[in-house]
């Protein structure tokens, strides 16, 4: 850091800069030498031989070298300047920015309405299949669950870390009622929904006089035990094999299939799988629509901006009156009735479910998807769902990279690599989130952005 | 009980028809006594100030009265002017401010500092307002009877933005304000709940002279034109002798000293304990307290 300074004030200071390349060399020769240079391998007589890789532990130290100091003499004064610059001129949103926020939201939704429409006139219904399923749908669903759990979160301040929990109830309610009882979706859709409410209500109860930390290992628990039951409940749930042939999704009566009752028969066009999926876009995107406008109605109610104050203050909430179980209580249902929402669309579209598909990976996509974003900011949970989930299935579209890597190069195994790697960035970059600031839920003269710095992340 | 107080003639005015009524309150910490045997009354209309050294249990007073605290033992009614009674020790904290509808303030402020100054005004009408939007459900749907309402709560906000002077900030976060506002902040959100009891912790407590005097205007104003009664912790003796019209001295948790300002000056005791003494003046209080006793016996 200290030759950063002074290369700030006088322009690249060379000699330290070459010193200090030459010491990370130094360091990395002491790490990558035995790592790296070393290796075992056993022979064709089970005997371990040493192998050197010399050649490969200079190559990389001459990066180290080399990227330290044009790191020094380049990066370091360039980001220098720009902070300067940055600092001198006073924060204020350019005329283009100030746009792109308020016409944002409407375009993307415009957009989203038409995505499926301009894949297929690009590729044709076949190959539209992939991009309006792994792309469109699953990016939907988990926007869906990103904004359920932003209520929680975002705008309540409780970090809970079971929310799959809901995901799953909702899933196996639609699975299991559907299956064994013939119900419709629709009628499903809000059962599901409530009764993941009541499991929110239920888990909520016991754990809401907790507080930051142990509320999340807590709930981290409830969803353990969600799944563990959903495992070792064979009699209901069958288990590990997870329950298969789930009823698909009507339209409004008119099943997506080749009877003769049937959507395409109906309606005298070729058979085509594509129409089940164009659908099923259609309907997770007025689930998660709904969740937006509930969530955005929300905070500008009393229990909204009860939430909020919840998350800046607990005691002064309750010097005021506010009854804050309840209001907790509410946040952890309404969070928990859109994962159930999301659960039984989930269902309903896999057509199987099994406690594979809720395991504590999820819940960390989902929280991370949630504080990636900006905590209680919609738009920034949106982009980061798209991110996270699109950037996973992005990566299932590198193969082309073969070519280049050989065939053993799988950049699918890379995911979790580029999926730590981008987090750190952006902690680095963007701590609070895509979106760093709060909107005010109502004003008197003029609506301001909070500073980021100001809102609070919520204890408990 | 109500009876017996009312036909009971009173010696001093704020025993006459309190608006709170302490009565033996101890409040016991394991083996440490906090608040020991403490009886007092706040009468109705009236500034209270309740003083006394650091650690005294001025607050934690204060914490049994908003419900913060359960006290050991003791008793706190709470009588409204239309003659609703509230026993505060049996209530938990939120219906406190909810029913029994006393406001408090903090020592350190715990304004909502993420959230605009008008959303912190708000977030105090917040029962009313619950009401008024069906608990959600008819807000969700957007009928018009919660938009008058909330209109109403925003008019509400304006008044006391407009009586502490915040006006201009209105739509500023609540943590952006220099000192001196968060604290006028805090007692006009507290106000928006409209109390019948107002406590209010070091209210003065890092303000400069200057504001310290409108502080005093804005308590005497409120006492005026809302018929709120004030209960305030302060050391700032400018504050207390100017605007109380009754004082209560604690030390070590135990009452030394309960009257009108100037006779809590005079008070030998209260001298002592408050404003200190030097070691060498010990002897030489002692001596006049053991006078005072002495004079108190014959």
């Amino acid at each position: 850091m200290a030759a950063d300074d002074t290369a700030n004030k006088h322009g690249p200071d060379i000699a330290a800069a070459v010193k200090d390349a030459l010491l990370s060399g130094l360091v990395a020769l002491a790490l990558f030498g035995p790592l790296i240079g070393l290796r075992t391998e056993q022979n064709m007589r089970n005997e371990l031989v040493i192998q050197s890789r010399w050649g490969l532990v200079a190559a990389i130290i001459a990066v180290i070298v080399i990227g330290r100091f044009l790191m020094l003499t380049l990066v370091s004064p360039a980001l220098a300047r720009r902070r300067e610059r940055v600092s001198a001129t006073p924060e204020h949103p350019s005329a283009l920015r100030q746009a792109l926020g308020k016409w944002f939201a409407p375009a993307s939704i415009a957009f989203l309405f038409l995505y499926p429409i301009l894949i297929v006139s690009l590729l044709g219904f076949q190959g539209s299949l992939k991009w309006v399923d792994n792309f469109g749908i699953q990016i939907l669903i988990y926007v869906m669950l990103g904004w359920g759990l932003n209520i929680v979160v975002g705008l309540a301040g409780l970090l809970d870390l079971g929310y799959v929990a809901f995901y799953a109830v909702g899933a196996y309610s639609y699975a299991l009622l559907s299956s064994h009882f013939g119900l419709s979706f629709w009628i499903l859709l809000p059962m599901a929904g409530i009764f993941a409410a009541l499991w929110g209500i239920m888990l909520g109860f016991p754990v809401l006089r907790l507080r930051g930390d142990y509320l999340a290992i807590v709930t981290l628990a409830f969803g353990e035990i969600i799944r563990l039951v959903l495992i070792n409940f064979r009699e209901l749930t069958n288990g590990s094999a997870g329950i298969s042939s789930i009823p698909k999704v009507t339209l409004f009566g008119i099943p997506f299939d080749a009877s003769p009752g049937g959507f395409a028969k109906m309606f005298d066009l070729p058979l085509s799988s594509a129409y089940y999926k164009i659908f099923l876009y259609y309907l997770i995107l007025l689930l998660a629509l709904l969740t937006a406008f509930v969530t955005i109605r929300l905070r500008k109610l009393p229990v909204g901006r009860a939430w909020e104050a919840l998350r800046e203050d607990e005691i002064a909430c309750r010097s005021l009156g506010i009854n804050t179980t309840n209001t907790k209580l509410t946040a952890f249902a309404l969070g928990a009735l859109f994962a159930g929402f999301a659960g039984s669309f989930f269902a309903a579209r896999q057509g199987f479910v099994s406690p594979e598909s809720f395991t504590f990976m999820e819940s960390a996509i989902i929280v991370a998807i949630v504080v990636l974003g900006g905590m209680g900011s919609m738009v920034g949970v949106a982009l980061a769902a798209v991110a996270m989930i699109g950037g996973t299935e992005l990566l299932r579209e590198l193969a082309f990279l073969k070519t280049i890597f050989g065939d053993n190069f799988n950049p699918d195994q890379f995911r979790m690599l580029i999926f730590g790697l981008a987090m750190v960035g952006i902690m680095i970059w963007k701590p609070r989130g895509f979106v760093s600031s709060r909107e005010p839920t109502i004003f008197l003269a003029e609506k301001k952005a909070i500073s980021g710095s100001l809102v609070k992340e919520g204890h408990g | 009980m109500s009876e017996l107080l009312q036909t009971a003639p009173a010696a001093l005015p704020w025993e006459n028809n309190p608006v709170l009524a302490v009565e033996h309150v101890f409040m016991r910490f394991g083996g440490l006594i906090a608040v020991n045997d403490l009886s007092f009354s706040v009468g109705r209309g009236d500034i209270t100030a309740l003083i006394g050294p650091n650690g005294a249990g001025k607050t934690t007073v204060f914490n049994c009265i908003t419900g913060f605290y359960k006290p050991t033992q003791g008793m706190l009614r709470l009588q409204h002017a239309s003659g609703a009674t509230f026993l505060l020790e049996r209530m938990p904290d939120f219906r406190i401010s909810a029913k029994a509808r006393v406001a408090r303030t903090f020592q350190n402020i715990r304004l909502f500092s993420g959230m605009t100054v008008l959303e912190n005004l708000l977030v105090a009408q917040h029962n009313p307002l619950m009401l008024a939007s069906g608990m959600t459900v008819l807000g969700i749907l957007g009928l018009p009877g919660y938009r008058r309402a909330e209109h109403e709560a925003v008019e509400r906000a304006k008044y006391w933005l407009e009586r502490t002077g915040l006006t201009p900030r209105a739509d500023d976060p609540a943590g952006d304000l220099p000192y001196g506002a968060q604290r006028r902040l805090e007692i006009a959100r507290a106000m928006c709940t409209g109390p019948e009891l107002l406590c209010l912790d070091e209210p003065a407590a890092g303000l400069n002279p200057r504001e310290s005097a409108e502080l005093n205007a804005l308590l005497l104003g409120i006492r005026e034109t809302e018929k709120t009664s004030l209960l305030l912790i302060e050391h700032d003796m400018s504050v207390v002798m100017e605007i109380s019209d009754h004082v209560i001295v604690l030390e070590y948790g135990t009452k030394i000293a309960d009257g009108t300002p100037p006779e809590v000056r005079n008070d030998p005791r209260v001298i002592a304990a408050y404003l200190g003494v030097d070691d060498r003046e010990v002897e030489v209080v002692e001596e006049r307290l053991d006078q005072i006793v002495e004079g108190a016996a014959t």
